[in-house]
């Protein structure tokens, strides 16, 4: 895993460092923005790799403990505007159960700045872009997530 | 081992042009699992889904990764593709490698898209791994369907039903159906008579032999999912046996006492045992027991001593029935903005200020003037009228933020309706802007303005009060910039559309959701513009918002298609991306059924062969359940998973990461 994870970050071509960012998105908003981001030919960094889910209250707070563990530096989770869920109240779930969980990172000592939750609609590529770029900048600044990495060798 | 075929699709050059799809194509060679891989021009066109099926059969595949462009496109024709091949539809997932990466990362050495291409596409590999086989849903449907509101969108659909084949029960909160058109004089903008136009659907409804209409009843609850609800309806006591009942009019006829008619917008008295209108469909009156002394006091039964078949019943007490149907179409109309609390127009204070279903009712034939333009104050045939748009619409400060839509064609209609009833009358409108959008309107409109004379005053009245018999008008004309007083003999507001009272509570009942009006809410507002999030209970005519009739009676009709679709088959086909439960270590925290949108889940009770209750568990409706997930991310013992997105296939696809 981690010779793995050596390769990878070491991917980018000037020797400099690359993060690499988890996106959790909801098939009907988020998912269908970043297509609209494609359709209409706009650029963002391609750090991020998404992972489509039918709702962001799908969403189990493990899957991004399991992203970090898997060597991501960041990680994103997006779905649609409150009021806009396509199952009316998932999102409401998404956000509640992530405020817990965000303060249980910060109370682990995760640095907040590598956890990234947006609202992006369907109508929304620009967003999307901005946020794309806006979340690599971050965490390319707070380098490789290097604390998580030195647990799993604690353990 | 598995055995995936993995297709890198070049789009032409739109995903070739930044992507090396022969070097993805070679690096899923690597996966393990993968036993063929290829990259291809165009994957959705014939000779690509061809050759699709062939590696298919030839590589005896068990599952496909398409990269291609978004699973929003083509997923379907894929899966398609792979059905026709002999491989489970749901063993084919797409990776996303156009629109959120060819088109995204404009780098022409295609290194950056490469990359990013073979993580997605391995993430897709391990994801399908974990992926089973499902089949689609199949849900009986029970083939009768419940209509709620017998106005004019409630009886198309009723009627377009049942015309269908299929049995409709249609509930109407008043004595007749009819709704709101039942009231209207004439109708815009070809000036039919509303009543001559309406009555004989009302008729075709109540003849019907697979249409059954409960009148005076209203929907207390509604219980299950698209195809097997239950519905409760209360059949309100009549007083009077719809069976015995001849509607020979006796009752009303020698009843002694009166109160006002709701019909009749408070204009004109009715009996207390009555029916709305004279063609009210039932043909049955009921009485009206607050007012009824027999019923209050035992005094009187003047009706039951009249009444021939001894349908009289004032012992009669109110029903619950209960139906079962298998779709529902919502088509509770709209009612007019009490405009009590527009005190500067002098609503409710001036006798001779009224709204326009009153005028309506004032120039309706069967009206309480007999279709004279009377005022209500003394009956006097007014010289001049003056008509206020935009009373509450478009007014967020004292009524509603959104145009009522339809009040600019009925003025114009009212001032010709005045004008052909008094020749010698003057029609005034103050206005905001005239909107008369649709076939023929803007022609009508132009045609009360210079045909008929209609002085159009575009301005806004701030004062409306009484001055020696007359009632005064103050405005302001903007076009000539200047303030304008008219004394008018009689004032008539267009006053706002609102949801109907009660509106919300019904939405709860049902399970659909409302705006900040209380209109309900379409699954989509353009795309699914009859369909609400609870599938099975579609919508029609003003319960959604300010409509016109001809927009109504559309609704009304494709609600009924959306209905008949449904009913065309025995059962219902449906996605298989449902939630299901490990019942045998679930430990009923019931987090789940607390969290599920849509009341999927139900508590199971586990009996042992004594017949006691040994436990209980989860179990999800799968006719109800819409697979958002929110149950699976809830549950603490992790037993309930999402066919489809399994925790599982997902764990795989971020350890593929």
């Amino acid at each position: 895993m981690d010779e793995k994870d050596v390769s990878r970050t070491a991917q980018d071509s000037k020797g400099g460092f690359e993060p690499r960012i988890m996106a959790f998105v909801c098939n009907w908003c988020t998912y269908a923005g970043a297509d609209l981001a494609g359709t209409s030919r706009m650029e963002y960094k391609e750090n991020v790799r998404i992972v489509k889910l039918p709702c962001t209250g799908r969403i189990d707070p493990l899957f991004i403990i399991k992203a970090f563990e898997n060597g991501a530096d960041g990680v994103l989770v997006s779905g649609c505007h409150p009021g806009d869920c396509h199952y009316t109240t998932g999102n409401y779930h998404a956000r509640r159960r992530w405020i817990a969980f965000r303060s249980l990172m910060e109370f682990v000592g995760i640095d907040l700045r590598r956890l990234h939750f947006s609202w992006v609609s369907a109508s929304e590529a620009l967003k999307w872009v901005d946020l794309i770029n806006n979340v690599t900048d971050e965490v390319r600044k707070l380098g490789p997530f290097a604390e998580y990495k030195g647990l799993k060798q604690g353990w | 081992m598995a055995r995936i075929g993995v297709f890198i699709c070049q789009c032409g050059n739109n995903i070739e042009s930044t992507v090396d799809t022969k070097s993805v194509s070679e690096e899923m060679e690597k996966v393990p699992g993968v036993v063929f891989s290829c990259n291809y021009k165009f994957m959705c066109s014939s000779p690509g889904q061809e050759m699709l099926k062939e590696a298919i059969k030839k590589h005896k595949l068990d599952g496909v990764v398409v990269s291609a462009c978004s699973p929003h496109m083509h997923e379907k024709t894929f899966r398609k593709a792979c059905e026709s091949a002999g491989l489970n539809p749901y063993r084919c997932e797409i990776a996303n490698i156009r629109e959120q990466c060819s088109w995204v990362h404009h780098d022409k050495t295609k290194k950056t898209g490469t990359v990013k291409s073979n993580d997605l596409t391995r993430m897709t590999i391990e994801r399908l791994k974990r992926n089973r086989p499902l089949k689609k849903i199949n849900i009986p449907v029970n083939k009768r369907a419940l209509v709620i509101g017998g106005g004019i969108a409630g009886i198309q659909a009723a009627l377009d039903i049942a015309e269908g084949g299929r049995e409709v029960i249609l509930v109407e909160k008043e004595p007749s159906i009819g709704g709101n058109m039942a009231r209207l004089s004439e109708t815009f903008p070809t000036m039919d008579c509303s009543q001559c136009i309406l009555t004989p659907k009302m008729v075709e409804a109540e003849l019907h032999e697979r249409i059954k209409i409960y009148t005076y009843s209203e929907v207390e609850g509604l219980d299950g999912y698209i195809g097997n609800f239950t519905v409760r309806i209360r059949k309100k006591a009549k007083y009077v046996d719809e069976e015995l009942c001849t509607g020979c009019g006796e009752c009303i006829e020698k009843c002694p006492f009166k109160a006002s008619s709701e019909f009749e917008l408070g204009l004109n008295k009715r009996k207390v045992i009555y029916t709305p209108f004279p063609q009210a469909v039932p043909n049955i009156p009921v009485i009206d027991a607050p007012n009824c002394t027999m019923i209050q006091k035992g005094k009187c039964g003047v009706c039951a001593k009249v009444c021939g078949p001894k349908a009289i019943d004032f012992e009669q007490t109110d029903e619950i029935v209960e139906e079962k149907v298998g779709a529902v179409v919502v088509a509770t109309g709209y009612e007019l903005m009490p405009n009590e609390r527009f005190g500067e127009y002098g609503y409710g204070r001036i006798k001779d200020v009224i709204n326009g279903l009153q005028f309506e009712r004032l120039a309706s034939s069967s009206g309480p003037t007999g279709g004279e333009i009377r005022r209500p104050s003394d009956g006097k045939v007014p010289e001049s009228v003056v008509f206020i748009q935009c009373v509450g619409s478009r007014d967020e400060a004292k009524g509603v933020s959104y145009c009522s839509k339809i009040c600019c064609m009925y003025t114009a209609k009212h001032t010709m309706l005045y004008k052909h009833k008094v020749h010698e009358g003057q029609a005034y409108v103050f206005y905001m802007d005239i909107r008369a959008g649709g076939k023929r309107y803007e022609e009508f409109t132009r045609r009360a303005i210079e045909d008929e004379g209609a002085m159009y005053l575009r301005g806004r009245v701030s004062r409306v009060y009484e001055r020696g018999g007359k009632v005064v008008v103050q405005g302001a004309d903007t076009l000539s910039a200047s303030q304008v007083e008219i004394e008018a003999d009689m004032v008539v507001l267009a006053t706002a559309i609102v949801s109907r009272t009660g509106a919300d509570t019904l939405a709860q009942r049902l399970g659909i959701g409302y705006d900040r009006y209380r209109f309900y809410n379409e699954y989509h507002p353009k795309l699914r513009p009859v369909e609400t999030v609870n599938a099975g209970i579609y919508l029609a005519g003003a319960c959604v918002g300010p409509m016109d009739i001809p927009e109504s009676v559309s609704m009304g009709s494709a609600a009924a298609s959306k209905v008949l679709a449904l009913f065309s088959a025995d059962e219902m086909a449906r996605e298989p991306i449902v939630a299901g439960v490990d019942k045998t270590r679930c430990n009923a925290c019931w987090d789940c059924l607390v969290a599920c949108p849509y009341s999927a889940i139900e508590k199971e009770e586990v009996k042992n062969r004594q017949g006691e209750t040994v436990r209980w568990n989860a179990r999800v409706n799968e006719g109800v359940c819409q697979g958002c997930g929110v149950c699976v991310a809830a549950c603490r013992s992790k037993v309930i998973d999402l066919a489809g997105y399994t925790d599982e296939q997902v764990y795989a696809a971020i350890s593929a990461f």
